[in-house]
């Protein structure tokens, strides 16, 4: 354990060293990177992907993955525009998508925890249906959303701070006090970790699993909210490949994609970096296609440094 | 045996990882047609020697020899085509192929040589000779799945591709570990014809009873370090435990002096079609009960569907004068009635965890609030259980994934004892591990019993469920079949005919 603790903390701080260095290159580099607009459109990148990563995060801790959470966002967007559009009050709009969404996160681990699909498939089921449904539903037409209650959701500011931040931190802080002071977190990774013992330890598995795929829909779902104020439109295609990111995002921070062996810190890093480098990437004017190759390179050396750590701590 | 030429050879192999030494002047020499037992406790280095042997591992210095040539395996298949192959302790079949597809894995006939189309015909013909040969025929066929076959069966195809192989030495981890006596006895008479072929075996066990009626030579390892080489005929048990260990370690059982209570807990009547039915048995406070029977006779099950695990059809539960229901482990824990499963590392442990986390899992009605998990005390009380269970650890930080079989073992215990059990179920409690951890387990036993615990044991090591039970249950084929206390609870021949269907 005290070889596994060093390994990990320079696991960590590999991150943050990273994460520093780009920081300190780009401030050379760039004159625009250290200035408050861009930092502030950091971060908004940021809340998107992090709140989603936070989800994934329980979701392969638990061994399992979901590819559904591209198609809440989308369903939530819809929902809200089109409720906004009809009239209602912009809370009931936000408490009608969340519900729905839950309903989805409930489909989902009803099909893997109850019936044994495995979670790829149902999600990918689930991601196909929940995206249909969101185009069938607006007709592939997005709804433009002009409440400012709502679009304060995206844009608002709490003081000087964002909301999408404070919304960031408040997931984040949730996701670490669950993950690391509860049984129910516990559980998560006890399951991910030996399904079989956690059963026969008493741990109600399937509820556990159930549990874990509405959390990863709410998050979803926030995202949903946030990216549709933000672009001031319920739109069917919002949040398509978002899933992607957020499994990068885990698999940086080191998370397992077996299950049982992760943490929640990592993943914060991990979509920390990422977005920083798309920020980078996009201030040196590096053309999309090749962020993309990065970003697949970046994984690859996350995921090795990962591996070759844990295998010297064995 | 000096001037035997020796079919392999392996002198003075010394191994190091990261650091740390696991091998030194490690030696092992086998002769053909022989049976060599390879003893030492957990950790000693038998596995890595094996891995050595196998090409798995490389060695840091000394020679493998293998009939008379050097030779250097960069992998077990190298290890395999040149004719030394291994029986693993832990088998893994290919479930869904058939047995001949299993022994011929990545070298099937081929109808036309150079094209990629098997030859089924000639694959389970050649499969079925080697089954007839063998005397395996009646019940295993070339065509049957794997899944289909039970531990023991597996076991068999196993060597059978071993001897597909045309292998000279045969390795065999602890091949006894998760079987039960009489399909050891199917084994040995195996083991017997390999040798008529002047096959060599080595042998790694823990169970001085096969040894002593196997083994024409034993080798010991400890500490990475050879100690010796004796023949079976010339040595004694004391003698090799005092080579394993370095010390003299206290011989035998020690009694259970607890004193025996009021009945704790009382089955009546249970049944689950096709596994085992009408089964009714009661177990008093600070008794150690035995279940004695065939791997496959129902005792686990029985007590998997008392704790809910495993489905049971009807039956009533008594704990403690009261009929209580259990429909899940859960009922089962807050009734106090804890199992340590057989296969620790399959259901008892999340190896990639740590102590703490392991002890603590099923405990947390006493150390959370409200769903919030109270740190101090869960630290404190699984330092606690830790200690008393002696874990030889660092600290409760560890991974469990790290600790040694004994040890791994000692923390299902602790996390059984935390549940403050009533009923404490221990199913093969010292399954593959070393004899000092063993007796240490015992103790441990004998504490809990004092303690007013009830105590279920299930062991298929016919002298160690002799050696503790006060009383003894006997099952065969999902049925009891008898009971034996006292003095007859001595009596390992009659356990042995009841276990066999009460002949």
């Amino acid at each position: 354990m005290e070889k596994k603790n060093i390994a990990s903390m320079i696991r960590s701080f590999a991150l943050v060293f990273i994460i520093i260095a780009i920081c300190i290159v780009m401030t050379i580099v760039s004159p625009v990177f250290m200035t408050s607009r861009n930092i502030i459109n950091i971060i908004r990148q940021i809340s998107i992907n992090g709140i989603i990563a936070v989800g994934m995060t329980f979701v392969i801790l638990l061994g399992c993955i979901d590819l559904s959470v591209g198609s809440i966002v989308a369903i939530t967007s819809v929902i809200c525009g089109f409720m906004l559009q009809a009239g209602y009050h912009w809370l009931v709009a936000c408490i009608v998508a969340l519900i729905v969404s839950i309903i989805f996160g409930c489909f989902n681990g009803f099909l893997i925890a109850y019936v044994n699909f495995q979670p790829f498939i149902a999600t990918l089921a689930t991601v196909t249906m929940g995206s249909g449904i969101a185009l069938a539903f607006s007709d592939g037409k997005p709804y433009t959303i002009s409440d400012p209650a709502f679009l304060a959701i995206g844009q608002g500011y709490v003081g000087a701070i964002l909301i999408p931040i404070i919304l960031l931190v408040i997931v984040v802080a949730v996701g670490l006090v669950i993950l690391n002071m509860t049984t129910f977190g516990r559980y998560v990774f006890a399951i991910g970790g030996n399904e079989n013992a956690a059963k026969l330890s008493g741990i109600r598995t399937k509820r556990v699993k159930l549990a874990v795929y509405v959390i990863s829909a709410i998050c979803a779902s926030i995202v949903g909210m946030i990216l549709s104020a933000r672009i001031s439109s319920g739109q069917p295609t919002a949040g398509d490949g978002y899933e992607l990111d957020a499994i990068a995002a885990t698999a940086i921070g080191g998370t397992s994609m077996n299950g049982g062996i992760g943490s929640l810190t990592g993943t914060i890093f991990g979509f920390i970096l990422l977005g920083l480098l798309t920020n980078s990437m996009n201030l040196l004017n590096i053309n999309s296609f090749y962020q993309q190759i990065a970003k697949g390179i970046l994984i690859i050396i996350a995921v090795f440094i990962d591996m070759t750590s844990k295998g010297k701590s064995r | 045996m000096e001037d035997t030429k020796y079919v392999l050879e392996a002198r003075d192999i010394s191994k190091s990882f990261s650091g740390v030494k696991v091998l030194e002047g490690a030696e092992l020499l086998i002769a053909p047609g022989e049976v060599h037992a390879l003893m030492g406790e957990n950790g000693a280095g038998k596995s890595t020697l094996m891995k050595i042997i196998m090409g798995v591992y490389t060695k840091d210095g000394g020679q493998v020899r293998f009939e008379g040539q050097d030779v250097n395996f960069v992998s077990a298949k190298d290890a395999l085509t040149a004719g030394i192959s291994m029986i693993h302790q832990e088998l893994s079949p290919i479930p869904e192929m058939t047995v001949a597809e299993n022994i011929y894995l990545g070298r099937e006939d081929k109808k036309v040589a150079g094209l990629p189309f098997v030859d089924k015909k000639k694959m389970n013909a050649r499969t079925q000779e080697l089954l007839e040969e063998y005397d395996l025929a009646d019940y295993i066929h070339p065509e049957m799945k794997m899944k289909r076959l039970n531990i023991a069966q597996v076991q068999m195809v196993e060597i059978i591709k071993a001897i597909s192989y045309n292998s000279k030495v045969i390795i065999m981890d602890e091949p006894t570990s998760s079987l039960s006596e009489r399909e050891s006895q199917t084994l040995f008479k195996m083991i017997d014809l390999l040798k008529k072929e002047n096959k060599a075996i080595i042998y790694i066990s823990h169970r001085m009873e096969e040894v002593f009626e196997l083994a024409d030579r034993v080798s010991v390892l400890r500490d990475g370090k050879f100690i010796g080489c004796v023949r079976v005929g010339e040595t004694s048990r004391e003698a090799l435990v005092n080579m394993m260990v370095g010390r003299e370690l206290e011989g035998g059982y020690p009694p259970n002096t607890a004193e025996k209570g009021e009945v704790v807990l009382e089955l009546k009547d249970f049944n689950s079609k096709g596994v085992f039915e009408n089964i009714n048995l009661k177990v008093h406070a600070g008794e150690i009960l035995g279940m004695a029977g065939l791997v496959g006779a129902g005792r686990s099950e029985i007590m998997r569907a008392l704790v809910g695990y495993d489905p049971l059809d009807s039956g009533e539960i008594i704990l403690e004068g009261e009929k209580i229901t259990i429909h899940n482990q859960k009922d089962a824990v807050r009734h106090h009635i804890i199992i340590a499963s057989e296969d620790r590392k399959a259901l008892g442990l999340v190896l990639d965890r740590n102590i703490r986390e392991n002890i603590a899992l099923q405990n947390f009605a006493e150390l959370s609030n409200a769903g919030f998990i109270n740190k101090p005390l869960e630290k404190k009380e699984c330092r606690e259980y830790a200690d008393q269970m002696t874990v030889k650890m660092n600290g409760i930080e560890d991974i469990v994934g790290g600790l040694s079989g004994g040890n791994q073992q000692k923390v299902v215990l602790a996390k059984c004892m935390l549940s403050h059990p009533k009923v404490l179920i221990l199913d093969e409690p010292t399954r593959g591990i070393d004899v000092g951890a063993k007796a240490m387990i015992y103790n441990l036993m004998l504490d809990m019993a004092k303690q007013g615990i009830a105590i279920i044991m299930i062991s298929s090591e016919m002298p160690e469920l002799i050696g503790m039970s006060d009383r003894i249950i006997v099952m065969s084929g999902g049925k009891i079949t008898g009971e034996v206390e006292g003095d007859e609870a001595k009596d390992q021949e009659k356990i042995l005919k009841l276990a066999l269907g009460g002949l």
